[in-house]
């Protein structure tokens, strides 16, 4: 029997485990001689206090939550794909291809062009690993962070030779086309006297990301393919006695993955630098990994993590341009929650199960 | 004191592991220079006793005597200081190491490797001399056969001057013969005046090798008696409390077409061991096929490759049709749709997935079935109602589909299991070790289950290592040996000596 | 291409090797114990900033290099705790360390230099000098030994030394001492040692003491030897690389002086595009250079030279069995 109630195992100890990664991240910010409770007011203010901070705490959520995704299914599969971040590097060159060469009449046309391309071209990253992974028993932790490397590589190679527009000194390709242009939340929801979300990046691929939350959430639970993933994650030998082929499940549970990693650069490629520059993800592939570790690998979770990251960066900016707080700060936060959430699971959840059992203790003598 | 004082004496043992009493107030003599046999059911608690013998474990309440010495033992150090030496059913060597280094580790006389392997070098050679018991000391460990395995580990007990050894079911892995080898290496040992416990769960090793024997059941000792004293009846019924039925009770077969044909069956495995060489057999409707044979001798391979599983070549017709053994249909969903069960051998490495919840493991591998699925969603009410009617069937216990699977008792979860297999009502049943760890009453209920389908004109192929077993459900009896099959037999026409000598791969012997 | 401009090649290889060597080693005593360790990179890197920072402040380099250390020690206990004590993942836990050292060293020399996440230049004692060898200057006109001796032996910084006879030292340690038969045997089934008395956990969290002076050695001598300060992020990959040059010597000492010797040599290379272009007549891309030992790795990794195949128990907790 589980010792803990399942509202404890999904939301005690995650809160726990920010709990502790905020005191620890308190403790660093007072070491550098700046009032932990100030810089948390700012924060608050800076990314949520106005439309502006929303727009871009929602923008910064929409990168983690493609990210975070990426992580989650693959987690179900029991594979730790470490290799969002290049595969997102790649998913934002399969967008500034679609949106350099082909002509788009309208944006929304573009969108659902760029959204399978970078699907296309995060999966096709992702694939390798798999396939390494499935046939030749190569560990896909180090492979896929491999791939990271050879794809800041690769892009690098591309942005200073091929994609470079001639007479630019700057590694990066050339702006989109005006009829790539995304919808800005600016654009959606400002009114004639009334503008919202100026000048923030928050796009429209908000809403693609949500909607990916849901596809996913079904696909898990509520489809044979997501039974047979999670199977395989739980059990390789029992998945092999039911009929379910590893290889089909490591490759498509990857392609996924690398597919949701991918598509970030319809939000940060296209919707927000309308070009693709080097290092584009900056670090948002790696971010999925402390998302999907907080939010439980359940998309919903992920959801609500990818949230709190979001508010976490803008908030993060906020603290840099108005204290002498580094913005790397925010990296140290990250860091504590992977800590506690990932590796130090034991130690929160040891002591809860203790409590839990002394309470339970007497209910079952009776 | 003028009688010699007990090599081990442990008084009112007790441990728990949660709520589970593992131990209950278990007290224990053994005098020295004898081969006292502990046995029970699985689960009865003995290997966790052993456990805390050899510092594994430390036991909430009791004390530990060795040789008239009250002794504590926090861990595995101290249990080899006080001259305890333990053989583990599965063995702890590192398979990467020879037989000399897996002997030195933990034994070395200094921080300098050479010397402490040239002086072991010594002393195995004086070992194998004295008690018969040769091992190549340069051998890497992963290239030499279980039985030399379990040499090395009684080697390295030796090695570390234990005076006690302890044996946890040490012929689980065995042929008969390798058995009676390990039995008279144990006589030569206790001629040498070393005290050894043998733990086991059969019958028969004790009434053979012990000279006392204490029985266990449910974590509480429930007596300890002479072996001269004592019979295989009056043991069995203090293992599990109550007069057992050795035999099951059916009715002759009625015997129809063959329903599985195999031809020339081989298997090769990932590490390109031949593991199933150049098997043919048959099984008819209506009989129960059962294949004997020591664990490893490719009867796992052989229901990996019926199951669809394992890649193999030669020839399977079901009901007179081929069926693919590489390609593209040799996986297990297209095995379920030509009416092939399976219950595996291993049910919670298998069988089940431990944490998905009951009614999930009821669709297991049947989750293409249309009743089970609406379009591209899975239905789960109606996966749902049919594992509550299957619970009340098979009087599964808690009936409650949504417990994880790992919160039923071994029992319970083979009833899962064969709940979801047999009530495919398939032509083919392949069922693997169908009682392993399970307890005694849920045992009678499985057997009478496939008995049962026997009379439905159903084919049958059953394995297990537990020749009983085989003995009491079999219509017919085949023995592998080295991925061969040595022979048949009819279960009338023979006997447990015949069988074991099969299984040990000589068929001349038997003829 | 002469003889001079081999040596200065193979002596820039030399100097880009060592740090890849020692993080090698290190994760070599680690992984050997079972204890998988991604988070070789922040060891390195929080190493190579507190090695500066102290090495600064103290103006002794020998001073920085035990702060440096310390601090990959502090990282090491984090893992040995989260894999050892607590039984957590390996890899998340050394993902967090690569992250925690990411953003610690950048927030604390902000903080303390005030000069946009690095330390000041460090001058004299705060860095390791060369060292002359003996006869170098006076053997230098002797033909092609000269040169060499002169070139590429001489004129390293100590710790130069210290890692190339770290890997004697660890073969020996490794294969001819119960240490390093225990160590071993803990990687490959830690039931084995336990059964045989010896404490899995002590075992292992040595191994990861040791993983943690040797990355402390490899970031010190980053911003202490190979460079003269701590810039941000300076490890730049090299914990992936040496892990990768790891897995390329099939975690064996010798092995791992060789694999990290051709990485520092492609690294050397890639500082060099116009010799390459040279030598072989024609353009060899640098991004091409640097990601060479990673595509190695995957060619390994997959097995078409010659299987990579870790030791058994690693990355597994060991939990004693019923």
């Amino acid at each position: 029997m589980d010792v803990m109630p399942k509202w404890a195992e999904v939301v005690l100890v995650p809160l726990i485990s920010l709990l502790l990664a905020s005191i620890l991240s308190a403790i660093v910010i007072l070491a550098i001689g700046e009032n932990p409770w100030d810089a948390l007011m700012l924060m608050i203010d800076g990314a949520l206090g106005s439309t502006y901070g929303w727009g871009y705490t929602l923008y910064y959520a929409t990168n983690f939550i493609f990210t975070g995704l990426a992580v989650a299914i693959a987690f179900h599969a029991r594979m730790f794909n470490i290799g969002g971040e290049g595969q997102a590097m790649l998913g934002g060159l399969g967008v500034a291809l679609v949106c350099l060469y082909i002509p788009w009449p309208h944006w929304s046309l573009a969108l659902l062009g760029a959204s399978v391309s970078a699907a296309i071209f995060g999966a096709a990253w992702a694939t390798i690993p798999a396939f390494l992974q499935a046939k030749r028993g190569s560990h896909i932790v180090i492979t896929t962070i491999m791939f990271n490397f050879i794809a800041a590589a690769l892009l690098n190679f591309l942005l200073i030779g091929a994609l470079k527009p001639t007479g630019s000194m700057e590694p990066a390709t050339g702006k989109f086309p005006e009829t790539t242009h995304l919808p800005s939340f600016q654009d959606m929801f400002s009114t004639a006297d009334n503008v919202m979300f100026r000048g923030a990046p928050a796009n429209i691929s908000f809403f693609v990301a949500v909607a990916a939350c849901f596809a996913l959430w079904f696909l898990i639970w509520r489809t044979r393919l997501g039974y047979e993933i999670r199977a395989f994650g739980h059990s390789e030998s029992a998945a092999k006695y039911a009929g379910i082929s590893p290889t089909k499940i490591i490759m498509i549970a990857m392609m996924i993955s690398g597919a949701l990693a991918g598509m970030m650069a319809i939000n940060n490629v296209m919707g927000e630098a309308e070009r693709l520059v080097l290092n584009a993800v900056e670090g948002a592939g790696f971010i999925g990994i402390a998302v999907a570790l907080m939010g439980r690998s359940h998309p919903f979770g992920v959801f609500l993590a990818a949230l709190l990251f979001g508010f976490l960066y803008q908030g993060g900016a906020e603290l840099a341009l108005w204290t002498s707080i580094p913005r790397e700060l925010i990296v140290v936060i990250q860091a504590l929650v992977i800590l506690f959430t990932g590796a130090l699971d034991n130690m929160v959840r040891m002591p809860l199960e203790r409590i839990f059992l002394a309470f339970r203790k007497p209910a079952k003598g009776a | 004191m003028s009688e010699t004082a007990p090599a081990i004496e442990l008084k009112g043992i007790s441990k728990a592991f949660g709520p589970v009493q593992a131990n209950k107030d278990i007290s224990i003599r053994v005098m020295p220079g004898t081969i006292h046999g502990i046995i029970g059911e699985n689960g009865a608690g003995k290997s966790t006793l052993m456990s805390i013998l050899y510092g594994f474990y430390k036991a909430d309440a009791g004390e530990i005597w060795i040789s008239g010495q009250k002794t504590t033992i926090p861990d595995s150090q101290a249990a080899i200081a006080a001259g305890i030496g333990m053989v583990f059913q599965h063995f702890k060597l590192v398979e990467n190491f020879t037989v000399l280094e897996n002997v030195v580790l933990g034994a070395e006389d200094g921080a300098l490797l050479r010397p402490s392997l040239a002086k072991a070098r010594r002393e195995l050679k004086a070992l194998a001399e004295e008690y018969e018991l040769n091992v190549d000391p340069d051998a890497l460990i992963e290239d030499i056969g279980v039985g030399m395995q379990q040499r090395v580990e009684i080697l390295k007990a030796l090695y570390r001057q234990a005076d006690i050894l302890i044996l946890d079911e040490p012929t689980g892995v065995l042929t008969p013969a390798e058995a009676d080898q390990l039995f008279r290496i144990l006589e030569r040992l206790k001629e040498e005046g070393k005290t050894i416990i043998l733990i086991t769960h059969k019958l028969r090793e004790i009434m053979d090798t012990t000279d006392t024997v204490s029985v266990m059941r449910r974590g509480e000792m429930t007596a300890t008696v002479k072996t001269s004293e004592t019979s295989p009846p009056e043991l069995a019924e203090l293992m599990v409390g109550r007069k057992v039925l050795l035999r099951v009770e059916k009715k002759p077969a009625e015997v129809g077409d063959k329903i599985l044909e195999v031809q020339n069956l081989n298997v090769t495995d990932e590490k390109g061991v031949h593991r199933v060489k150049d098997v043919s057999f048959d099984v008819k409707a209506g009989e129960i096929l059962g294949i004997a044979g020591v664990a490893g001798n490719g009867q796992s391979e052989l229901l990996e490759v019926l199951g669809g599983y394992e890649k193999a070549t030669g020839s399977i017709k079901v009901n007179g049709q081929e069926i693919d053994l590489t390609g593209a249909k040799s996986d297990g969903r297209s095995r379920r749709e030509r009416g092939i069960s399976h219950v595996p051998e291993d049910r919670q490495s298998e069988g089940l997935i431990m944490d998905y919840m009951a009614w999930e493991n009821v669709a297991f591998g049947y989750h293409h079935d249309d009743r089970y699925n609406k379009g591209i969603r899975m239905d789960n009410a109606a996966i749902r109602a049919d594992t509550e009617a299957k619970m009340e069937r098979f009087d599964v216990r808690p009936p409650n589909p949504k417990l994880a699977a790992k919160s039923f008792s071994g029992g319970n979860q083979q009833k899962i299991v064969l709940a979801r297999e047999i009530e495919r009502n398939p032509d083919l049943l392949l069922i693997g070790q169908p009682t392993r760890g399970v307890d005694i009453g849920a045992i009678e209920f499985i057997h009478q289950q496939i008995v049962a389908l026997r009379d439905q004109g159903k084919a049958i192929l059953l394995v297990s290592v537990e020749l009983e077993e085989i003995l009491s459900l079999s219509d017919r009896i085949a023995v592998m040996f080295d991925g061969r099959i040595m022979g048949e037999r009819m279960p009338d026409q023979t006997d447990e000596k015949e069988l074991g000598l099969l299984m040990a791969g000589m068929t001349k012997g038997a003829a | 291409m002469d003889l001079l401009t081999i040596l200065q090649i193979l002596d820039s290889s030399v100097r880009l090797a060592v740090p890849l060597l020692l993080a090698c080693l290190a994760g070599l005593y680690s992984e050997r114990a079972g204890i998988f360790d991604i988070g070789l990179e922040g060891k390195m890197l929080a190493a190579a900033f507190m090695a500066a920072a102290i090495a600064y402040t103290s103006g002794s380099a020998w001073v920085g290099l035990l702060a440096g250390i310390g601090a990959s020690l502090v990282l090491s206990a984090v893992h040995g705790v989260a894999s050892i004590t607590f039984r957590g993942n390996q890899l998340i836990s050394g993902v967090a360390i690569n992250f925690l050292a990411a953003g610690l060293t950048v927030v604390i020399a902000q903080s303390w230099f005030a000069q946009g996440g690095r330390t000041p230049t460090l001058q004299g004692d705060a860095r390791f000098e060369p060292i002359t060898l003996p006869f170098a200057e006076s053997l230098q006109s002797v033909p092609v030994i000269g040169p060499i001796y002169y070139e590429l032996i001489s004129g390293h910084s100590v710790l130069v030394y210290i890692a190339f006879l770290l890997v004697p030292l660890t073969w020996w340690v490794l294969y001819r001492t119960r240490f390093g038969l225990r160590l071993r045997a803990v990687g490959e089934n830690p039931a084995s040692v336990d059964t045989a008395g010896i404490s899995v956990v002590q075992l292992r969290y040595i191994a990861v003491i040791i993983c943690g002076v040797l990355c402390g050695l490899a970031g010190a001598y980053l911003s202490t030897a190979l460079q003269a300060g701590f810039t941000k992020d300076m490890s730049a990959g090299r914990g992936f690389i040496a892990l990768a040059a790891l897995i390329f010597a099939k975690w064996r000492p010798w092995h791992a002086l060789y694999a990290t010797l051709l990485f520092g040599f492609l690294q050397a290379l890639a500082l060099r595009p116009d010799l390459l272009e040279n030598t072989l007549g024609f353009k060899v891309n640098g991004q091409l250079l640097d990601a060479l030992p990673y595509i190695l790795t995957v060619v390994i990794l997959a097995g078409f030279v010659g299987k990579a195949i870790p030791p058994r128990a690693g990355g597994e907790p060991y939990v004693k069995e019923r």
